[in-house]
């Protein structure tokens, strides 16, 4: 199968320690026509491209940049989240190794779109080999005139600084993310107000995923119609796919959105190795769906997972086979999001805990009937009641184990497999 | 090397210099932070918090809400090298137990703890985004992905012997 990069299609073209290969490629000719357009003329494109943000939630690009843009507030901020924290994922970690040159570029762009004349970027501290890849090319990139002080000649002014995370997952939520970088301990406010109004320092901040944003120059460049054709049938644009777990051949692949997962699965992903057999994929990452192989024919997008009982996430496709335990997996699972609730509500930071010890419980044999209705229970407390997406999405291994693999909870509960 | 970090051989002066960066980047704080670590053994003592405090004109308290709340920041005395091992599902699924059984095995310590010459400290660790090469840890801010529990105790050999900086 052919892959379509877009967001990857200067990852590995050049030296990423020479702005002028890049340039060489087209680099900052996106900016250029940017900064010759109309700002809505360019919001109108990235809303013809149809992207969505592909940091998990699936937001409409060009409806944040346009709320972010109308936002009253003299001093406006553009915030690259590149905390990737989700298990599963590693794409934005090759996008920023192999191309920190279009990152910047399109964050130029946000920034005069919305009005922003300061950027950050919110790296990983597990990502330390790329804050030098982004800070030499940011300084470049300023040396070269695309970042400072009247960019080509124009009355707009934009620079980038680097901000580290400090391991901790719940901040790649957008306003733990701004609490971090305010020097506070990473806990998410509440929201409203959501901050493309009201976001770090209390100013309109436009927060995107790396993937998001080094989608845009060739939007600006090519219009968002060429962008939006890519998508098979219904289906708008392209999008990365990080493939981990019993694959043969795992990776990060960029494919046209509509794209079947079993397509994926088989034909990139070569099935499982050593002649095992698929058993189930947790789609969308730690806190999506896991469903079973009888499940896999989905077309990979946002809506159509949903449907299928799946989750689309960051485009995270982590394969087990025949020889794994799913509740060895759940329980996995529940340690880590146990782990990494930040405390602040109470429905998340006890019902992880909770949900942990009853996964324990009947993989030690010694679950209830019962307990399979305190699990869903919970979880829809969970889903409801939790302040972030943290704990909104973590009961999702849980509930959907007990739907797609119900055989493996009652074979372990005496009674249970009649 | 237990529970007090060893502050003899810290330069305050240098921790000051440091913290004095945070004047004119407070948005920086974490890397000011994690700078102040790298210069005191792998840890903030008690010691350098206070310092930071009356540089910054941070309270003291809230320096040690913000260590205690970030997994790379630690009050706690740590080796020179720090051995982070994946333990999340990606990595799990596809041998990172054995991995870390290996490595604990060879050190002859468990996540936690930290070698009586002081060079090792043992963690678990959640995702390091190296989910496509799994299983993978760090050792500080080096990567190793595609471990087994033989090569990862050839990498640990290496780094006791000095062959890895
Ligand atoms: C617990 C949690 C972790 C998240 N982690 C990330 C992350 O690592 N990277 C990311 O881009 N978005 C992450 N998000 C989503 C962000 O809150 C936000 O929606 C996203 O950065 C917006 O960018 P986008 O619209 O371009 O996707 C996370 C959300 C939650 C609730
Ligand atoms: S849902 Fe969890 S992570 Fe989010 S604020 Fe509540 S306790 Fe913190
Ligand atoms: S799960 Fe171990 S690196 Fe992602």
């Amino acid at each position: 199968m052919q892959e379509t990069r877009i967001a990857l299609r200067f990852v590995g073209q050049y030296d990423t320690a020479c702005v002028n290969e890049y340039c060489a490629l087209g680099g900052y000719s996106g900016l250029r026509k940017a900064l010759a357009m109309d700002k809505n003329a360019i919001i109108q494109e990235v809303n013809a491209s149809g992207l969505r943000g592909c940091g998990g939630a699936g937001f409409p690009v060009g409806r944040k940049w346009e709320m972010v843009a109308a936002a009253e507030g003299g001093n406006k901020f553009v915030v690259c989240n590149a905390d990737e924290g989700e298990p599963a994922t590693n794409k934005d970690r090759v996008i920023m190794a192999g191309d920190p040159h279009s990152l910047i570029e399109g964050m130029a762009i946000a920034g005069y779109v919305v009005g922003a004349s300061k950027g950050y970027i919110y790296l990983r501290y597990e990502y330390p080999y790329i804050f030098p890849v982004l800070e030499n090319a940011i300084r470049d990139a300023r040396a070269a005139g695309f970042l400072g002080d009247h960019i080509f000649g124009s009355d707009f002014s934009f620079d980038i600084s680097v901000v580290s995370g400090g391991g901790a997952y719940v901040c790649g939520e957008e306003t733990a993310l701004l609490e971090s970088i305010e020097g506070k301990r990473g806990e998410p406010r509440f929201k409203p107000p959501y901050p493309g109004t009201s976001g770090l320092y209390g100013c309109p901040t436009l927060i995107n995923n790396v993937e998001s944003l080094v989608t845009i120059p060739p939007i600006v460049l090519n219009g968002g119609a060429w962008y939006e054709s890519f998508g098979l049938g219904e289906h708008h644009g392209t999008k990365i796919f990080t493939l981990s777990g019993n694959l043969v051949n795992r990776g990060v692949f960029e494919f046209p959105r509509g794209t079947n997962l079993r397509q994926l699965i088989y034909e990139v992903g070569g099935g499982c190795p050593g002649g095992r057999q698929l058993q189930g994929v947790q789609t969308g990452g730690a806190s999506g769906n896991i469903i079973n192989a009888n499940m896999i024919d989905i077309p990979l997008d946002i809506d159509d997972c949903s449907a299928a009982g799946a989750t689309f996430g960051a485009g995270d496709i982590m394969v087990f086979d025949d020889s794994k335990d799913v509740l060895e997996i759940v329980e996995n699972l529940m340690e880590f999001f146990s782990h990494e609730s930040c405390g602040k509500c109470t429905p998340c930071r006890e019902g992880n805990t909770r949900l942990l010890q009853l996964i324990r419980k009947i993989r030690n044999g010694e679950g209830t009937l019962a307990d399979l209705d305190t699990l869903e229970d919970l979880s829809e407390t969970m889903m409801d009641c939790s302040l972030c997406g943290l704990g909104q999405a973590s009961p999702s291994p849980v509930v959907s184990t007990l739907r797609n693999f119900r055989n493996d909870y009652l074979s372990k509960i005496e009674g249970g497999l009649k | 090397m237990q529970n007090q970090c060893d502050t003899s051989t810290v330069d305050m002066a240098q921790v000051a210099a440091i913290a004095a960066r945070y004047k004119n980047e407070p948005d920086q704080l974490m890397r000011i932070l994690l700078e102040i670590q790298s210069v005191c053994g792998n840890a903030i003592p008690r010691e350098a918090a206070t310092v930071i405090s009356s540089v910054t004109g941070i309270p003291e308290v809230e320096i040690y809400g913000f260590i205690t709340f970030y997994a790379m920041l630690s009050d706690k005395p740590r080796g020179q090298y720090i051995i982070r091992m994946c333990k999340s599902a990606p990595c799990h699924i596809v041998g990172a137990r054995e991995v870390a059984q290996a490595i604990c095995d060879c050190l002859g310590i468990a996540p936690g703890e930290t070698t009586a010459d002081g060079l090792f400290t043992l963690e678990f660790c959640e995702c390091i985004g190296l989910c496509d090469t799994a299983p993978a840890i760090m050792i500080n801010d080096a990567v190793y992905t595609n471990l087994t529990p033989q090569s990862a105790v050839s990498l640990i050999r290496a780094y006791q012997q000095g062959g890895v900086c």
